[in-house]
C-alpha cells in the first residue's frame, strides 16, 4: 500500500546527499518502501500516517463500544465480565479522543495546511515527524496492558479502567493498584507532548509560512479553525499534565495530592481535569466545523456566508471554552456564585456556535445545492449537531443538570456531538478530500448508502438513550436488573450499535475499494475553492511548482476565473526561483524516530519504575529504573544527533515542460 | 530588510522569508513558552490552594526555609540572564569564542543554583524532617520547585549541547569525540550541582572541606577528569561551522532560559517571600 500510495507522486533520480561531516550514518533518502514512511518529513506522508492509525484506532473503538451495547442489551447479562466492561468503556472513551479523533484532525491538519496557505511543508518537518511516533509510544502505552488478558505472565492488571477522566481517588494506589493506571497517566503524558509539539508547529507554519497575498482574513476557514485549536491545545494540555504529574507522583512517590488522609482534595484533579477537558471538547469539535466551512460552501456553489463572523466565532467558542469547565462539576457543591457563573458562561457559549450555524444556513440558502456524499454528512452534521447543542444548554441550566449528571442522557448528548458532530464531519472531510490525495473518486451510490446506514444507526443508537438518562439509567453500569423500565431502550439502542457498526464498516470499506478501483479524478473533481485543489491529484512532494499569489479569500476561484493573469504570475515565480537555487526541499531524517524510540524506552519503564525486571522467570534488576533512564539517554542522544544533522535538503527544478529533476549542494 | 548574500550582514531582527518577518524559531519558543505558562500556572495553583487550605500537622514554612540562601541562589540565577544575553550578543557579532565562554557561564551559575536546590531539599528533608509524604506542603513545595528544578536542569542540557555543538568542525570526522566531549560537560555539571555546590554551602555553614572531599571523594575525582576532558576537547582547531548564521538557534534557548528565570522570581514570591509577610 506504500508504494502505491506514493507511486503517483514524484520520484526522484535519487542522487545520494554528500557526506557531511559527523554523519553518524548516511541520510535517508528512500522515496518509496518502508523507510521512506519511516523517515518522512513530508507533511502528506505524515498525514497519511495520522490518518491510518487513527482509522485503525477508531475502528478498534468501535469494536469496543460494540462489546459495550452486547453486553447492555438485556437484563442481567454476563456476556462479559463487570471487570473487563471497565476497561472497556475507559478505553472506548480514551481511544476514541485521543487515539481516533484527535490524531484524524491532525491528520487533516498535515494534509491541508500547507497546501491551503501555499507552503511547501510545515515550518518544522522533522518535529512534525516527531509528533507522530511520539503519538504512536503514547497509543502504545495505552493499549498495552490488553495483552495481559491473553498473556497472563505479563502482569500489567489489564488496560486502563479508571474511567476516561480518571477521578481521584480512583486511581490512588489503594483503589488501583496494578500498573495499568500507570501505564494511562503516561501514556496520556505522551500523548499531550505529541499534540504540544505538533501544535506548536502548526502555529508557526500558519502564522509565518503563508503565500504572499494571503491575509488572516483570507484564510480558508479550516486553517483558521486549526489555528485556535493548536492554541487551545498548547494552552489547555498544560493542566492536565501537571494533573497527570501529581498522580504520578501520588503513585510512586508518596505524595498527598489526592491523598485525603495527608490533606490532599480529590475535586482538585476535577478542576485541573476539566481545565483540559473542557477546551478538549472544542478541540475536537473546532476542526470539523472547519472542514464543515469548506464543504457547505463548495456544494451550494456560494462563497461562506458571513466569513469574518464564522471566523470570530470560532475564536470566541475557543476563549470562552476556557471558562466553562466547572460545568462538569455542578453537583460537587462549589456554591451558588460559582455555579451561576459557570451556568452562565456555559450558556454563552451557545451564542457563537449558534451564530456558526446561522452562518451555514445562510451558506446554503439560495445556493445551487448539489448533494454528493460530503453534503449528505455535513449537512447530517448541522442537524445532528445541532441536537446534541440543545441537550448541552439544557446541561449548562444547573438545577436540571443535577438531574441529569453521570446519566444516559449525558452519554446521549455528547454522542450527538461527537458522533453527530465531529465524525460526521470527518466522515465528510475524508469522502471530500480523498480524490485529493489518492487521485480517486469515492463512487457515489456506496457513499449514500454508508450515509444513510450511519445516519439511521446513529439515530437509533443515541436518541433511546435521553429516555434512558431521564428514567434514571446511570452511566457506566455493567448491567441492570429488568425491572427498571429499560430494557426496550437497551434493546433498541443495540440493534442501533449494530447498524452503525454496518454503516461504518461500509464506508471504510468503499473506501478501500475506491483506493484500488475508483474512478481517476483531475485536479479539482468538485469544483471547489481553496488552492489544495489547484495542483494534481495526489501532490507532488513540492506541492506546488510555483508559490501561489493569494488574490482574494476563495484563492483557487479566484485562479479558476482569471486563468491568464494567474498563468503569467506563475511563470514568472518559477523562474525567480530558478535563479535562486530551485525548490528547496527537507532532508529525511531517522532521528525523530529514534527519539521517539527513546521516548517508549523511557516512559514504558517508569510506568513500572517500582517492579523488579525479571527474565524467564529470574529477577534480574530489582527496579525498572536503568532501563528507563537508557531510554531517556537514547531520547537525549537522538535529540543531539537531530540538532548537529541540521534540516540539510536538495533542490527540485522543474523545467519548461515540466519535468523535474534534483540537484545537492550549491545553495545549501 | 536586508539580504545576507548581498551585504554579508544578517538581520537578527527580521526574517525575510517569513510572512511576519518573526523567525520561525523565535515564534516557535514564543508560543511553547505561552504553553509552559500554564504549567507552571497549574502548579503554583495547586501549591497555593492547598497553602491556603492547611492540614493538621502540616509544615511551618518560615520554620523550614533557609531565606538567605534561597535570596543567594535566586540572585544567581538571575545573573545567570545576564551571561545568557551575553551569550547571544558574542553570537550576533560572530564571536564563537565568547559566545562559548558566556555558555559555560550561564550553565554554571545555572548549576550553582541547582546546587543550592540540592543542598536545600536535603537540609529541608534530614534536618527540618519535610518530606515528599509527610505534609501536604511538601508535597505541594517539592512539586513545584522541582518541576521548575528540571526546566533549570534541562536548560543546563540544552546550553551543553549548544556549547558542545559549537565544536562541529567544517569539514573532517570526529563524532565520537564530540560525543565523549558533551558526556564530559554532563558530568562536570552533574558533579558540580549534585555534590560540589552543595558541599561549599556546607563548608560556608562551617563544615570542614577537607572531610568532604574525602566523603565525595568518588564522585570528585570523576569530576576532575571530566573537567580535564572538557577543557582538553576545547582546544581549538580548524574552522568550525558554527556562526553568526546559528545566532537565532542561541537566541531560542535564550529565550527559555529567561522564561525560566522569571518564572522562579514568581516561585520566589508565592512560596517563599509571602510567607514572611
Amino acid at each position: 500500500m506504500a508504494e502505491a500510495l506514493v507511486k503517483h507522486a514524484f520520484t526522484g533520480a535519487g542522487h545520494p546527499p554528500a557526506k557531511a561531516t559527523f554523519d553518524l550514518m548516511a541520510r535517508p533518502t528512500a522515496k518509496t518502501g518502508l523507510v521512506s514512511w519511516l523517515t518522512t518529513v513530508d507533511h502528506k506522508k505524515i498525514g497519511m500516517l495520522y490518518g491510518g492509525f487513527a482509522i485503525l484506532f477508531f475502528l478498534i473503538g468501535g469494536l469496543e463500544a460494540l462489546m459495550i451495547r452486547t453486553q447492555l442489551m438485556v437484563p442481567n447479562n454476563r456476556f462479559i465480565s463487570a471487570q473487563l466492561y471497565n476497561e472497556l468503556f475507559t478505553m472506548h472513551g480514551t481511544t476514541m479522543i485521543f487515539l481516533a479523533v484527535m490524531p484524524l484532525n491532525a491528520a487533516f491538519f498535515n494534509l491541508l495546511i500547507p497546501l491551503q496557505i501555499g507552503a511547501r511543508d510545515v515550518a518544522f518537518p522533522r518535529l512534525n515527524s516527531f509528533s507522530l511516533w511520539t503519538w504512536v509510544v503514547g497509543a502504545i502505552l495505552l493499549n498495552v496492558g490488553w495483552i495481559t488478558h491473553f498473556v497472563p505472565a505479563w502482569n500489567f492488571g489489564g488496560a486502563p479502567d479508571v474511567g476516561w477522566f480518571g477521578y481521584a481517588p480512583l486511581t490512588s494506589k489503594v483503589f488501583t493498584p496494578d500498573m495499568s493506571t500507570d501505564l494511562w497517566v503516561l501514556g496520556l503524558q505522551v500523548l499531550g507532548l505529541s499534540s504540544i509539539v505538533a501544535s506548536l508547529n502548526f502555529i508557526v507554519t500558519i502564522i509565518n509560512l503563508r503565500a504572499p497575498g494571503l491575509t488572516m482574513m483570507r484564510l480558508p476557514v479550516f486553517t483558521w479553525m486549526a489555528l485556535v485549536t493548536s492554541f487551545l491545545l498548547i494552552l489547555a494540555l498544560p493542566a492536565i499534565a501537571i494533573a497527570l504529574v501529581e498522580v504520578m507522583m501520588d503513585r510512586n512517590f508518596g505524595t498527598n495530592f489526592f491523598e485525603v488522609s495527608g490533606g490532599g482534595q480529590p475535586i482538585l484533579w476535577q478542576h485541573l481535569f476539566w481545565v483540559f477537558g473542557h477546551p478538549e471538547v472544542y478541540i475536537l469539535i473546532l476542526p470539523p466545523m472547519g472542514y464543515v466551512s469548506e464543504i457547505l460552501p463548495t456544494f451550494s456553489r456560494k462563497p461562506l456566508f458571513g466569513y469574518p463572523i464564522v471566523v470570530f466565532s470560532g475564536v470566541a467558542i475557543g476563549f470562552i471554552g476556557f471558562g466553562v469547565w466547572s460545568h462538569h462539576m455542578f453537583t460537587t457543591g462549589m456554591g451558588t456564585v460559582a455555579t451561576a457563573a459557570f451556568s452562565i458562561a456555559t450558556m454563552a457559549i451557545a451564542v457563537p456556535t449558534g451564530v456558526k450555524i446561522f452562518n451555514w444556513i445562510g451558506t446554503l440558502w439560495g445556493g445551487q445545492i448539489s448533494t454528493r456524499v460530503p453534503m449528505m454528512f455535513a449537512l447530517g452534521f448541522i442537524w445532528m449537531f445541532m441536537l446534541g447543542g440543545f441537550s448541552g444548554v439544557m446541561h449548562a441550566a444547573a438545577p436540571a443538570d443535577a438531574q441529569q449528571q453521570d446519566s444516559y442522557f449525558v452519554i446521549a448528548h455528547f454522542h450527538y456531538v461527537l458522533i453527530g458532530g465531529a465524525t460526521f464531519a470527518l466522515l465528510a472531510a475524508i469522502h471530500f478530500w480523498f480524490p485529493k490525495f489518492f487521485g480517486r473518486m469515492v463512487p457515489e451510490l456506496w457513499g449514500k448508502i454508508s450515509f444513510w446506514l450511519i445516519f439511521a444507526g446513529f439515530n437509533c443508537t443515541f436518541f433511546p438513550m435521553h429516555f434512558l438518562g431521564l428514567n434514571g439509567m446511570p452511566r457506566r453500569t455493567w448491567t441492570y436488573d429488568s425491572n427498571m423500565g429499560w430494557n426496550e431502550g437497551n434493546m433498541f439502542a443495540t440493534w442501533g450499535a449494530y447498524l452503525l457498526g454496518l454503516g461504518i464498516f461500509t464506508y471504510f470499506a468503499v473506501l478501500v475499494w475506491s483506493f484500488f478501483k475508483g474512478k481517476v479524478c483531475g485536479n479539482d473533481p468538485w469544483d471547489a475553492r481553496t488552492l489544495e485543489w489547484s495542483i494534481p491529484s495526489p501532490p507532488p512532494e513540492h506541492n506546488f511548482a510555483a508559490i501561489p499569489t493569494v488574490h482574494a479569500r476563495d484563492a483557487w476561484w479566484y485562479e479558476k476565473t482569471h486563468k491568464e493573469e494567474i498563468a503569467a504570475e506563475k511563470a514568472e515565480h518559477i523562474k525567480a526561483e530558478e535563479a535562486h537555487g530551485g525548490i528547496h526541499m527537507p532532508d529525511q531524517s531517522w532521528y525523530p524516530l529514534i527519539a521517539a524510540f527513546g521516548l517508549l524506552v523511557a516512559t514504558y519503564n517508569f510506568a513500572q519504575l517500582r517492579h523488579p525486571v525479571e527474565m524467564f522467570g529470574n529477577q534480574v534488576l530489582s527496579s525498572h529504573l536503568p532501563l528507563a533512564i537508557t531510554g531517556g539517554v537514547i531520547l537525549v542522544a537522538a535529540l543531539y544527533l537531530w540538532a548537529l544533522e541540521g534540516p540539510a535538503g536538495y533542490h527540485l527544478h522543474i523545467a519548461p515542460d515540466g519535468k523535474i529533476t534534483e540537484s545537492r549542494g550549491g545553495h545549501h | 530588510m536586508s539580504s545576507h548574500a548581498a551585504t554579508g550582514h544578517i538581520d537578527h531582527h527580521h526574517d525575510h522569508t517569513t510572512t511576519t518577518g518573526i523567525p520561525n524559531k523565535k515564534l516557535l519558543w514564543w508560543a511553547f513558552l505561552a504553553s509552559d505558562c500554564m504549567f507552571f500556572g497549574a502548579l503554583i495553583s495547586t501549591h497555593l490552594v492547598y497553602r491556603l487550605n492547611p492540614f493538621p500537622g502540616n509544615a511551618i514554612p518560615t520554620q523550614v526555609f533557609n531565606i538567605e540562601l534561597t535570596s543567594f541562589s535566586t540572585f544567581i540565577l538571575l545573573m545567570s540572564s545576564l551571561l545568557m544575553a551575553l551569550a547571544v550578543n558574542a553570537i550576533q557579532h560572530g564571536n564563537v569564542k565568547s559566545t562559548r565562554t558566556m555558555l559555560l557561564g550561564t550553565m554554571f551559575f545555572g548549576c550553582i543554583f541547582l546546587g543550592g536546590q540540592v543542598y536545600e531539599f536535603d537540609h529541608f528533608v534530614h534536618a527540618q524532617k519535610m518530606t515528599l509524604s509527610n505534609s501536604i506542603f511538601g508535597s505541594t513545595f517539592y512539586t513545584l520547585t522541582g518541576t521548575h528544578g528540571t526546566h533549570v536542569a534541562i536548560g543546563v542540557l540544552l546550553l551543553g549541547m549548544m556549547y558542545v555543538r559549537t565544536f562541529k568542525p567544517v569539514t573532517g570526522g570526529g563524532l565520537l569525540k564530540n560525543i565523549v566531549h558533551l558526556a564530559a560537560v554532563c558530568v562536570v555539571m552533574g558533579v558540580s550541582f549534585i555534590w560540589f555546590v552543595p558541599d561549599m554551602i556546607q563548608a560556608v555553614y562551617g563544615a570542614s572541606i577537607g572531610e568532604m572531599l574525602s566523603v565525595h571523594a568518588k564522585p570528585y575525582a570523576i569530576g576532575a577528569a571530566a573537567l580535564a576532558a572538557v577543557f582538553w576537547f576545547a582546544r581549538t582547531g580548524g574552522e568550525v561551522e558554527f556562526g553568526e548564521k546559528n545566532a537565532i538557534d542561541v537566541e531560542a534557548i535564550g529565550l527559555y532560559w529567561h522564561f525560566v528565570d522569571i518564572v522562579w522570581i514568581i516561585i520566589f514570591t508565592a512560596v517563599y517571600l509571602l510567607e514572611y509577610l
